[in-house]
């Protein structure tokens, strides 16, 4: 599609039709995002299942990285929301792998990167605060509502403050949502501009001295992108466990 | 804040390719895709979720707690051995210490008993050395009272001897009696 020689940093997002499928009057192909999905669970499960699976007590490589992915999850949520987040564990523990490894595995060359879809980001948003909406209700009742309704407050201000607690809690998907998927989607946009310069330059006669200034950045580039995989991963787990607290202690 | 500016940036700089290419626009954009990437999302997402919550999560908190309480069993066990240790080595001493007195009351009674048996004997010698004492100045004083005896004796022969030389003629035994007992100056 793009012409060699030219910049085209758009195209790695490109959602390719592997193999196609029709459900229903729907298109659910199985596309190079779907491939990744697949992959990245595969290599999760295999790190979490297969490492576990001697339940050795002096633990081997596989065996430590499951326990140390446990334990950083479990620390991350019990620090957060206390002993009794532990029972959405499962799901804080399958969102934060989830999203780093599409993360991770998104800074393969050639490989596609799931959550710099907003579709994908936007769903993962919309999951929490629906969890966080019904473990509140079930837990308490109308009395979760009293979230939106800060004790102390000078009765002719509540309005004001309730409309802003609830815009305040309708822009957490949006802007969950949001900061995923601008952080992967402009992270791969630079480091491609920047590899593109390169090959550009190169190509540009005299000009082509100039090819490892660029060449630095995107090496630079590149170390910043695994940084910002793994924090922007952290970050959403670490927001959900915020708001997960909100519904497990309301009225804070 | 600064990475939204420079995807904006670069999204700018990109446009032109975009538009050249105009094929569904901007990928993430693209509504036409959303339906099945919900689909696939859902159906990996869930496996995973499934997988972990029914077999990995459970199974890794079990080789965790399991190792938390080895270490804390062995912990106890071995806080346990030392303190029977010490309560072994209590009752050592206190055997050891019990045996030193032993030994002392053996040596004190072996001492003192040592001690009386040597005063019951320097006791009995002394008693038999002043019975020899007194019955020798008893034998002594016989001896002596004899031996006066005898001197008494000898004196009047002596006496009546010397008279018979001097006179001629032996005196009686009255006068010579009566002669020496004048003579010790009665």
């Amino acid at each position: 599609m793009a012409q060699p020689g030219t910049i085209d940093p758009i195209h790695q997002f490109e959602i390719q039709k592997l193999v196609p499928i029709n459900l229903f009057g729907f298109d659910m192909s199985f596309t190079n995002s779907a491939l990744w999905m697949v992959i990245a669970v595969s290599v999760i499960t295999l790190v979490m299942v297969y490492g576990s699976a001697a339940r050795a007590v002096v633990p081997g490589r596989l065996q430590s990285l499951a326990e140390m992915a446990y334990e950083f999850v479990a620390n991350t949520l019990t620090g957060v929301t206390g002993r009794e987040g532990m029972k959405f564990f499962p799901f804080v523990f399958s969102l934060f792998m989830f999203v780093f490894a599409a993360n991770m595995l998104g800074m393969l060359p050639g490989s596609f990167t799931t959550t710099s879809h907003i579709i994908v980001t936007a769903a993962f948003a919309m999951l929490v605060i629906t969890v966080v909406l019904v473990a509140g209700i079930v837990g308490h009742g109308s009395h979760f509502f009293g979230l939106f309704v800060p004790s102390g407050v000078p009765g002719w201000l509540l309005p004001f403050m309730v409309l802003i607690e609830v815009v305040s809690f309708v822009s957490r998907p949006i802007s969950l949502s949001l900061r995923l998927f601008g952080n992967m989607l402009a992270g791969h946009i630079a480091l491609k501009v920047f590899g593109a310069f390169v090959a550009a330059l190169l190509g540009a006669g005299a000009a082509g001295i100039l090819a490892p200034l660029p060449l630095l950045l995107a090496v630079a580039l590149t170390a910043l992108e695994f940084l910002v995989a793994f924090l922007q991963a952290y970050v959403f787990t670490i927001l959900t466990c915020v708001y997960l607290n909100d519904a497990l202690h309301p009225g804070h | 804040m600064r990475r939204f500016l420079a995807s904006a940036l670069f999204l700018s700089s990109a446009l032109p390719v975009l538009a050249a290419e105009s094929k569904g626009g901007f990928p993430p954009f693209n509504a036409s895709t959303f339906a099945g990437q919900l689909f696939w999302l859902a159906l990996t997402f869930g496996t995973l979720y499934l997988l972990m919550s029914r077999v990995a999560l459970p199974r890794v908190g079990a080789i965790l707690a399991d190792r938390e309480a080895k270490i804390e069993s062995s912990l106890a066990q071995a806080s346990k051995a030392q303190a029977a240790a010490e309560v072994e080595a209590q009752g050592l001493e206190q055997a050891l210490a019990k045996a030193k007195a032993n030994a002392q009351a053996i040596a004190q009674e072996a001492r003192s008993k040592s001690a009386r048996e040597i005063d019951a004997k320097r006791s009995a010698v002394e008693k038999e050395l002043a019975a020899k004492m007194i019955a020798a100045e008893a034998s002594i004083n016989e001896t002596k009272t004899k031996a006066m005896a005898n001197v008494e004796d000898i004196a009047r022969d002596a006496v009546s001897a010397i008279i018979e030389q001097l006179s001629g003629k032996a005196p009686t035994a009255a006068a010579v009696t009566k002669a020496i007992n004048a003579a010790r100056g009665e």
